[in-house]
């Protein structure tokens, strides 16, 4: 297993400041699992923490960034775009603000904390807003490189955090362009577009199918907005068939945003791996992603289903 | 009728169970469930809360809102001496397919009133109870408790503006005042400052108490509601209170023990209570000779 994407947040920003950025972070009482405190033991003057103020740590950033700073948020993806997500629409991106969110603890992978702690909707919430980016790294590398490219960006970026440590995909010089998804594995047969924690279990995935004859293609979605339509209509064209896997809702998320393109313009049957229109639960990370099919073996079968 | 023995006694077995579970679970937050028993032991076994186990929706009830979600594990514990489920379901906290979730949930454990975790909210819910049950007309009263960090979410102070507008005085917020939140102490992190003072500011009859004290937790929690006004008790505690290497120490807020530390921390919270049991008999065998 390589590092937790969360790994990547505060000593992305130490290097990003090191470099010269005006960069800033604002905390809400969680800077150790978010890692924003190594930068705050760092970069004492450019670290606010706002305590368990959500709200506040989110217009306390827009301020930074009206006054030129490029803010950083911390909390958890719950709170961060959830508790927060007026002050992320009507401050933030009604004034395209350099505010970067960068909570960690998306999705399942939290764990035994439970339902009212796994984000699964995150990717809906900031997806539906004009002017947002929303990235969703793959693994620790990706991490790091996301976070380099909302920072050398202007505007509102969302970037999708996780606990969990996960498998390392990516090169550790691995580049994040925005609008732009990788294919992984090359295939003929089905599509499997992925994108976080999800892209290490469709490449798993992928080799099932091959044991039984299915070429996969896999396809890191690592940005969702702005989506890389090419890449994925040059991909279903292909196929002919696609299975999308995140570890978010089934509603709104990176399938619903491939699904709502590929409708209008290449229609191709789709299934969609998610959390079926339910809330998380107690468990470990491992059982929670068997539990809610989101495992490799479960992604093996959607695609059997399809071709 | 009020027993501070009993409550002292329930207040040991809570503890004893907040370790035990959190060890099995293998993650929790002790720092806040132990500083919590004390409050949590008066409440349920010290003649405060009205309810009755085998009818958890018994519309007679007094209504207790567990704000500071995090602090599953001192409500858990409470309700399975209580009576609500078997003592059995605290050793799946946390695990998949658990009647005991990581944080209160409503839909899955009986004697919840309401899922909480994301904190900052439940004291707006507590407002919502008390005025229904007050237009009602009813005797019930509703009783939240609060983090002290908890308390630096604006939501709580929107709350703080409702209840006296709207004359709750069937309310009661206790704040568990441990000082202490995630990143450290709430007073380097974000100072509360007079946290009785800001609340009889919005118009609340606030007092303070030893959160520790059972006697004196008893008599501030069964006062008779102050006429229109919603009260908040600001109760002083330690965290991790009677683990001693709990005790003051921001970092066992969500960490667990390991085995011997658990085994540790049990025998230190048996030895105590067997002396207080000891200290509170001699107490009244001496007092029993006075009269003699
Ligand atoms: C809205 C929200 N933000 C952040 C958290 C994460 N969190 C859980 S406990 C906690 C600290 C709570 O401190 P305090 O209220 O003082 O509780 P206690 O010391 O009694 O444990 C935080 C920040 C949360 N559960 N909900
Ligand atoms: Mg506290």
């Amino acid at each position: 297993m390589g590092k937790a994407t969360r790994a990547a947040y505060g000593a992305t920003l130490i290097e990003l400041a090191d470099e010269g950025l005006p960069i800033t972070a604002v905390e809400a009482d969680l800077s150790g699992s978010t890692t924003l405190s190594k930068f705050g033991e760092r970069y004492p003057d450019r670290f606010y923490n706002a305590g368990i103020a959500e709200a506040n740590m989110t217009n306390v950033a827009a301020g930074l960034a009206l006054e030129g700073n490029i803010a950083f948020t911390g909390s958890f993806a719950i709170f961060g775009t959830g508790r927060a997500w007026e002050q992320v629409r009507n401050t933030v991106c009604y004034n395209d603000l350099n505010v970067k969110l960068a909570p960690t603890h998306a999705g399942v992978t939290v764990g035994p904390d439970g339902g009212s702690h796994q984000a699964l909707e995150d990717i809906a919430l900031m997806r539906v807003l004009p002017h947002m980016h929303v990235l969703v790294p793959a693994d620790f590398n990706a991490a790091r490189a996301a976070i380099r490219l909302a920072a050398a960006t202007p505007g509102p970026f969302y970037i999708r955090l996780g606990r969990a440590e996960v498998a390392e995909v990516h090169a550790s010089d691995f580049v994040f362009e925005l609008g732009r998804a990788y294919v992984l594995r090359e295939g003929t047969d089905v599509t499997l577009a992925a994108c976080g924690i999800e892209v290490a279990e469709a490449l798993k995935a992928a080799d099932l199918l091959a044991a039984d004859g299915i070429s996969a293609e896999v396809i890191d979605v690592a940005c969702i907005k702005p989506l890389d339509v090419e890449t994925l209509v040059a991909s279903v064209s292909k196929t002919g068939r696609i299975v999308t896997c995140e570890e978010h809702s089934v509603l709104g998320g990176m399938g619903s945003a491939i699904s709502e393109v590929l409708s209008e313009v290449c229609p191709v049957p789709t299934r969609r791996i998610g959390v079926a229109d339910t809330f998380g639960t107690s468990g470990s990370p491992a059982e929670l992603i068997e539990h809610f099919g989101l495992d490799a073996p479960s992604i093996a079968a959607a695609a059997r289903e399809l071709v | 009728m009020y027993n501070r023995t009993r409550v002292c006694e329930q207040a040991v077995k809570i503890r004893l169970d907040i370790i035990t579970m959190l060890a099995a679970a293998g993650s929790g937050h002790p720092g806040g469930s132990l500083s919590a028993a004390d409050i949590v032991a008066t409440l349920y076994f010290g003649d405060v809360l009205n309810f009755d186990a085998k009818n958890p929706q018994d519309p007679a009830r007094d209504r207790f809102v567990l704000c500071k979600g995090h602090a599953a594990p001192v409500l858990y514990a409470a309700l399975a001496q209580a009576g609500y489920f078997d003592k059995k379901e605290l050793l799946n906290l946390r695990k998949l397919g658990a009647m005991l979730q990581g944080h209160p949930d409503a839909l899955k454990t009986p004697g919840v009133e309401v899922s909480t975790g994301s904190l900052g909210q439940g004291l707006s819910i507590a407002c919502g109870m008390a005025a229904a049950l007050k237009a009602a007309g009813g005797p019930q009263r509703v009783f939240t408790l609060l983090g002290d960090g908890e308390l630096q979410e604006g939501q709580v102070w929107e709350a703080a503006l409702f209840a006296p507008h709207y004359r709750l005085d069937n309310l009661v917020a206790i704040i568990d005042s441990n000082g202490l939140q995630i990143d450290g102490a709430c007073c380097d992190v974000m100072a509360l400052g007079d946290i009785a003072g800001k609340f009889r500011a919005f118009g609340w009859d606030a007092c303070e108490v030893d959160g520790h004290d059972i006697d004196a937790l008893h008599a501030v929690l069964s006062a008779a509601p102050c006429a229109d006004k919603p009260r908040a008790i600001i109760a002083h505690t330690e965290k991790g209170k009677g683990v001693s290497f709990m005790e003051g120490v921001a970092s066992w807020h969500g960490v667990t023990p390991c085995e011997k530390q658990a085994r540790e921390a049990c025998a230190e919270i048996e030895c105590a209570g067997n002396e207080a049991r000891d200290r509170a008999r001699d107490s009244v065998s001496s007092e029993g000779g006075h009269h003699g």
